[in-house]
């Protein structure tokens, strides 16, 4: 579904992201775990378009998306999720996810309509906060709910897209043990029909969903595997295991 | 809109807002005071150019600095025709629609790919140049501006010629613009504007190419403010290159803050504390002066008093008069 | 080809640059420093003359009432600064735009109030207003000086950005002002400094063309314009960009209208080049600008490190 292929990026003499080969299987979740700084957020971003390469490919779906817009991205089918939360805060819940189920729909040069009124955003909203524990807390400014929730907002808009891949960036950052075990909960449930690209620090989760599981290192990926794999490769074990 | 019936403070009063306006030739015809029925009538043409910028600033997050621009090309849509004796309200309609359209969908493709300060600067530019085109127009009086001697005609059922009917017209267009931006901003392209002011990464993560957006957004902005640019050219009859100078965008700019930013009806409010302000202080200087206590204060000072109750407002003032309205009372 | 009118006309458009740039300089140092836009920034060339215009009167003295013009616009800058400017520094761009346009307001009111409406003559002492021959060529003796004045506060400029720590501090500043404020030092003063020393740049920019226009109020809110366009072109926070975009704006507006009718005429009737020429060489600059935007939108000479 995904396939990374020689991607590089360089930042003065430093190269955050070095020859990295990569490939996500259809309803595959495919983990990315590294020591900070290894340049996790530098190929996210390349993956959702926000940074060009210097060189290498991206190709979704076997198409070529390396140079494409990430509005453009987003409407192919990849959603994805921001580790540090990007959400309208002035709008409620419902408002916000509601916008990613517009997106989807089309037809946003309506100039008449209330789109608050419109069962056909609203409905498959409910349905997506429902899937993240959130439908009791619909109507809420996005401002006034927990970090937590922010962290399950991000998740709903992302599902609300009916993607194809979906991209969570570190989506249990900063939240706490029985959140995040709800949260996994969650994912769990959306991996069934979902082919999801996971970037986390959180071992207890990356070791319950992960399907594959690749590591990142000072812009290199040194190792590619299912759980067992990974969790005895000595390189890996000493480059970042060891520090958790 | 739940109810029809305004129960909140600020519903009760942008309705008595409107019955004002609504009634004020009724009160002109009784008090005699018929200048009253020109001020009103300057008020609700700024309303819609207000009305119109605050699309651009309140809903959609663009501080433009050139919108006087749009006022300007509209009245010219009148001046220059009529120049030419061509009365026709429909084709100066149909001319400043088309004018505002396409000066705003240029100049919008251009300075929409910049943001923040740059965005302001380059909305301000291009203002700045449509005012030192006009002035450069000899033909059509440059600086010293054009006379308009007639007012567009619409039809016979229609006679702009007739103040009070120029001023109910005026009044039907700024309900209709009202009704509109309202149906707008609450319509899925309301949304993404309004998403995109709050946070244009996520919308385009999500999928919308906000620019574009954006874009339609301005030229709708640009193409009201130029219909009432067209009523401005009718209301009076002496139109110039002034009227587009950046300190007119300012001063559209100031409407929509005092009323109240990305508020349907602040801008009216806007213009109206504005522009009575505008009327009312210089009078209370005369007044002073006239009292006999010695008191000559120089008539420029209202000029000071406004420019200071505007860094006032802007400094204090949290959320402009509809802020006021709705403050929530403390126990 | 009319040598003298050319030369005339050159000496006119690096005049013109050399005062959008003293207007300038100060405005970009504001926006890349403290992030603030400055509105009123042409009322501070319309203070810098009428200070000057009184002085004059009141010492005799043209050079002598420029230099006390100039300290006088620093204090008020310094006023500026710490009553109203310093309270936005956190605010957004909306908020410095109505609020330094109300200043002009008042800036505008008072000159009136104080000064009158009608402008004032700033008469030059007569080594000054003479005329210069090189060369069977004739230029305007204080258009030299205005541009050799420029120019010495160019350099001063440069020594003082290039040379001093003030002026480290400023070209930190420029590009990354979080930076500086964790370095410890007193940003307060610092603003304050570059906030007074942008107006006192500005009044010396007022007061020079002020023997050749007359005060007048309002004068400042024209050019004020185009020197916005100045740091848009040369970079915001780029001092040597503002010196550069400000040279090519003042030549190609000032050739620009004395030329372009000419030009047009060699390819259009003579009628329409007489309309369409003033209309074009107005837009001009504003063509550029877009053009600039479009193609390289940090300017042409952004500060090391700036977005």
């Amino acid at each position: 579904m995904l396939d990374i292929l020689n991607l590089e990026k360089q930042f003065g003499g430093i190269k955050a992201v070095d020859n990295v080969n990569l490939h996500v299987k259809e309803n595959e979740i495919h983990a990315i775990i590294g020591p900070n700084g290894a340049g996790k957020t530098t190929l996210i971003s390349q993956v959702a378009g926000e940074l060009m390469p210097d060189a290498g490919q991206i190709r979704f779906m076997g198409r070529d998306i390396t140079f494409m817009r990430p509005a453009q991205r987003a409407r192919k089918g990849l959603a994805r999720s921001f580790q540090i939360t990007s959400v309208m805060l002035p709008m409620t819940l419902l408002e916000n996810v509601s916008m990613a189920v517009q997106s989807r729909k089309g037809h946003s040069f309506r100039f008449w309509r209330a789109a608050a009124n419109d069962r056909e955003l609203i409905d498959e909203a409910v349905l997506a906060l429902d899937a993240v524990g959130l439908s009791n807390r619909a109507n809420r400014v996005a401002k006034e709910v927990s970090h937590g929730e922010h962290r399950q907002l991000e998740i709903a808009m992302a599902i609300a897209m009916e993607p194809r891949l979906l991209l969570l960036d570190e989506p249990m950052a900063g939240m706490g043990q029985e959140e995040s075990r709800e949260l996994v909960a969650v994912l769990n449930e959306i991996k069934k029909h979902k082919t999801i690209l996971l970037i986390e620090h959180d071992m207890d989760a990356v070791f319950s969903l992960a399907d594959q599981i690749s590591v990142l290192v000072y812009g290199k990926i040194i190792a590619t595997g299912g759980k067992d794999e990974i969790r005895a490769n000595p390189e890996v074990q000493q480059a970042y295991l060891g520090e958790s | 809109m739940n109810s029809y019936l305004p129960r909140t403070l600020s519903g009760i009063v942008y309705t008595g807002v409107i019955v004002v306006f609504a009634l004020m030739p009724v009160f002109v015809q009784f008090s005699g005071q018929i200048f009253y029925l020109d001020i009103f009538s300057r008020i609700m043409i700024l309303a819609i150019a207000a009305l119109s910028l605050n699309l651009l600033i309140g809903y959609g997050g663009m501080i433009s600095l050139g919108h006087a621009a749009f006022l300007g090309i509209g009245a010219y849509c009148v001046g220059i025709p009529v120049y030419y004796e061509i009365y026709n309200g429909w084709i100066h309609l149909a001319l400043a629609i088309v004018a505002c359209g396409v000066f705003a969908l240029v100049t919008g493709a251009i300075s929409l790919r910049t943001k923040g300060v740059y965005f302001i600067m380059i909305t301000l530019a291009f203002a700045q140049m449509v005012y030192f085109t006009f002035v450069s127009l000899e033909e059509y009086g440059g600086d010293d501006g054009l006379v308009i001697e007639l007012r567009s005609e619409f039809g016979s059922w229609l006679d702009l010629e007739d103040n009070i009917a120029l001023y109910y017209t005026i009044f039907a267009v700024l309900l209709l613009s009202l009704f509109f931006v309202h149906r707008l901003v609450h319509a899925r392209f309301g949304r993404v504007i309004l998403g995109s002011k709050f946070n244009d990464r996520r919308m385009q993560s999500l999928g919308f190419e906000t620019y574009r957006y954006r874009l339609v957004c301005y030229v709708i902005s640009g193409i009201l403010c130029g219909i009432a640019g067209l009523f401005l050219g009718n209301f009076t009859s002496f139109i110039s290159p002034e009227m587009m100078d950046w300190t007119r965008s300012g001063e559209l700019i100031f409407m929509v803050i005092l009323g109240g930013t990305g508020v349907l009806f602040g801008p009216v409010v806007g213009a109206g504390v504005f522009i009575l302000l505008e009327v009312w202080l210089p009078q209370i200087i005369t007044f002073i002066n006239g009292l006999g206590l010695g008191a000559k204060l120089p008539h420029e000072l209202w000029h000071l008093i406004f420019g200071v109750t505007l860094i006032a407002v802007v400094l204090f003032g949290r959320g402009g008069i509809h802020g006021l309205l709705t403050r929530k009372k403390r126990p | 080809m009319d040598w003298n009118l050319f030369v005339i006309q050159f000496i006119n458009g690096l005049q013109l640059g050399i005062l959008l740039f003293l207007l300038a300089s100060g405005l970009t140092l504001i926006f890349g420093i403290m992030d603030f836009i400055n509105l009123a920034h042409g009322s501070f060339y319309m203070v810098g003359a009428y200070f000057c215009a009184t002085l004059t009167f009141l010492t005799g003295s043209f050079v002598l009432a420029a230099l006390i013009a100039v300290a006088g616009v620093f204090i008020v800058g310094v006023i500026v600064e710490t009553t109203i400017v310093k309270r936005l520094y956190r605010s957004d761009h909306l908020d410095h735009v109505l609020v330094t346009f109300g200043l002009i307001l008042v800036f505008d009111t008072l000159v009136q109030m104080i000064w009158g409406p009608e402008g004032m003559v700033i008469p030059l002492p007569a080594v000054l207003d003479g005329q210069f021959e090189v060369a069977s060529l004739v230029f305007p003796s204080y258009r030299l000086l205005i541009i050799v004045s420029g120019l010495l506060v160019a350099a001063g400029l440069y020594l003082l950005v290039m040379k001093t720590r003030l002026g480290m501090l400023i070209r930190a500043g420029a590009s990354n002002r979080d930076m500086v404020s964790a370095l410890g030092v007193n940003i307060n003063r610092l603003f304050m400094l570059v906030f007074a020393l942008g107006a006192a740049l500005a009044g010396l920019s007022g007061l020079l063309i002020a023997p050749i226009t007359e005060t007048n109020i309002g004068m400042g809110n024209g050019i004020i314009i185009l020197a916005f366009v100045v740091i848009i072109i040369g970079g915001i926070g780029s001092i040597k960009g503002a010196l550069y975009a400000a040279l090519i704006i003042g030549l190609i507006d000032t050739m620009g209208r004395s030329y372009l009718d000419s030009l047009l005429k060699s390819f259009m009737s003579v009628q329409n080049a007489e309309t369409a020429a003033p209309a074009i060489s107005a837009m001009l600059i504003y063509i550029l600008m877009a053009v600039i935007l479009a193609v390289r939108p940090q300017g042409l000479f952004p500060p090391a490190g700036a977005a």
